[in-house]
């Protein structure tokens, strides 16, 4: 293989990795436990971009973009990060009672376009877009893209200081406690565009343990004009939740369309 | 109390000095490659799974650097219903885990843990968790301070568990 195709197959490599749309394999965070008791517990996770949900089969998720934000809403770290073939893993040390929030979170910019007759593509910051298409581009589509994916676990009673939104991208906000979800119960929660109600936002839920039956199991409501929307779970288990709000104009990138997503892994108990 | 209780039509089981609460709790013997006894909540909730009474939790007290502690949220409803808020150990509530047979707890109202309860609808709930076994909860409804008697069985992790108000 010459090394100008070695290149360009990693370039396609990352893309994979990196997916742009809902129907790209799905990215996750799974957490070893999210219901913590005791004064020193830890939590290893597995972060991931699968096809089926929770088996890495398919690309580790980078570490770099991974934010945990502690339950006095400080800003926290992982230990003992590593990158494997198809997954990523990494311990977090609860050294606080209350909710923690571990998320990925991106905020990138997407590029496709025609040169000599061949369509490219290019994926970076968002300040680097002005310098990476080249003078003779044509029919070139910017994307600003912003994804979130999250999950939550709690040492102790369950707190919400963690859980405050941002205000950038599209976020979820807590009606019900996401570390307070039971088989069989609802739970409510707001998505939130840019700290805003996210109404009409579509927001599919897949059980995982996707290996060991025959259907996918996927199920999707849509945000109220609050932004709200309600789960009722049907099991226990994992369960993987996504939205995505596309064609959004892009305040940050000239001439751009804006994507954001969310993605969070909640678990469900058995009452 | 003693007027509260005519007003809620409870005259005819009720006698004027019912007080106290008498539970058992029968740990079967489990025939299992790995045994280690249970880990064991009991409290009474209300009609709405609020907590009236934290009653006993029994766990691995005597392990170093709290390592018990650990596990108390395997007991997973009594750890949403109430352990979660609580820092550890809980006087006359904690206790160390116990051998299989039948255990006899003896409650009196007014006093710590089961306090004064108002008199209504309640439901006694015992819950085992088991390190490398299984988990289960076992329910009885009654109503407080109407003298009864009631038993209800396990399946797995627990044995029998009666209830008595007198």
């Amino acid at each position: 293989m010459s090394l100008r195709s070695r290149l360009a197959l990693v370039a396609v490599t990352v893309l994979a990795a990196t997916p742009l749309t809902a129907e790209a394999h799905r990215q996750w965070i799974t957490p070893s436990a999210t219901v913590l008791s005791g004064d020193d517990p830890w939590v290893t996770f597995d972060a991931a971009i699968s096809n089926d949900l929770f088996y890495p089969d398919h690309f580790p998720m980078q570490l770099e973009n991974v934010v945990v934000t502690l339950p006095d809403g400080s800003v926290g770290a992982i230990e003992n990060g590593a990158t494997g073939k198809y997954r990523s893993v990494f311990d977090l040390h609860l050294t606080q009672p209350g909710t923690y929030r571990i998320a990925s979170v991106n905020d990138g910019a997407f590029a496709s376009y025609q040169q000599n007759g061949e369509q490219k593509r290019w994926r970076g910051k968002k300040d680097e877009i002005g310098t990476a298409i080249p003078a003779d581009a044509t029919d070139v589509k910017l994307t600003e893209a912003q994804g979130r994916v999250e999950v939550f676990v709690t040492r102790g009673a369950p707190t919400e200081t963690a859980l405050a939104a941002t205000g950038k991208g599209l976020e979820l906000v807590p009606v019900t406690h996401p570390n307070d979800l039971f088989a069989g119960e609802a739970a409510t929660f707001k998505l939130l565009l840019d700290g805003q109600p996210a109404k009409g936002v579509e927001v599919a839920y897949v059980p995982g343990a996707a290996r060991y039956r025959n259907e996918s199991s996927e199920a999707k409501t849509t945000t109220g004009e609050d932004g709200a929307f309600t789960i009722t779970w049907p099991s226990a288990g994992l369960f993987w939740i996504e939205a995505a709000v596309e064609g959004l104009p892009s305040a940050a990138i000239e001439n751009a369309q804006r994507r954001a997503m969310y993605v969070a892994v909640f678990e469900v108990l058995n009452p | 109390m003693r007027i509260a209780i005519p007003a809620l039509g409870l005259i005819a089981a009720t006698p004027a000095a019912a007080a106290n609460l008498t539970v058992t709790v029968d740990i079967p013997k489990l025939d299992v490659a790995e045994y280690h006894k249970p880990y064991v909540a009991i409290w009474v909730e209300k009609p709405d799974g609020a907590v009236a009474a934290n009653l006993a939790v029994w766990y691995d007290t005597r392990l170093k650097e709290k390592e018990g502690e650990k596990w108390l949220k395997d007991i997973r409803q009594w750890w949403r219903r109430v352990g979660r808020e609580l820092t550890f150990p809980v006087d006359g509530v904690s206790g160390p885990t116990r051998a299989p047979g039948v255990q006899t707890l003896d409650y009196a109202a007014g006093a710590a843990p089961l306090g004064d309860l108002a008199p209504g609808v309640y439901t006694l709930v015992v819950e085992a968790a088991r390190e490398v076994g299984g988990r289960e909860l076992v329910k009885i409804d009654f109503t407080w301070p109407a003298a009864a008697k009631a038993e209800a069985k396990g399946a797995s992790e627990l044995g029998a568990v009666t209830l008595e108000v007198k």
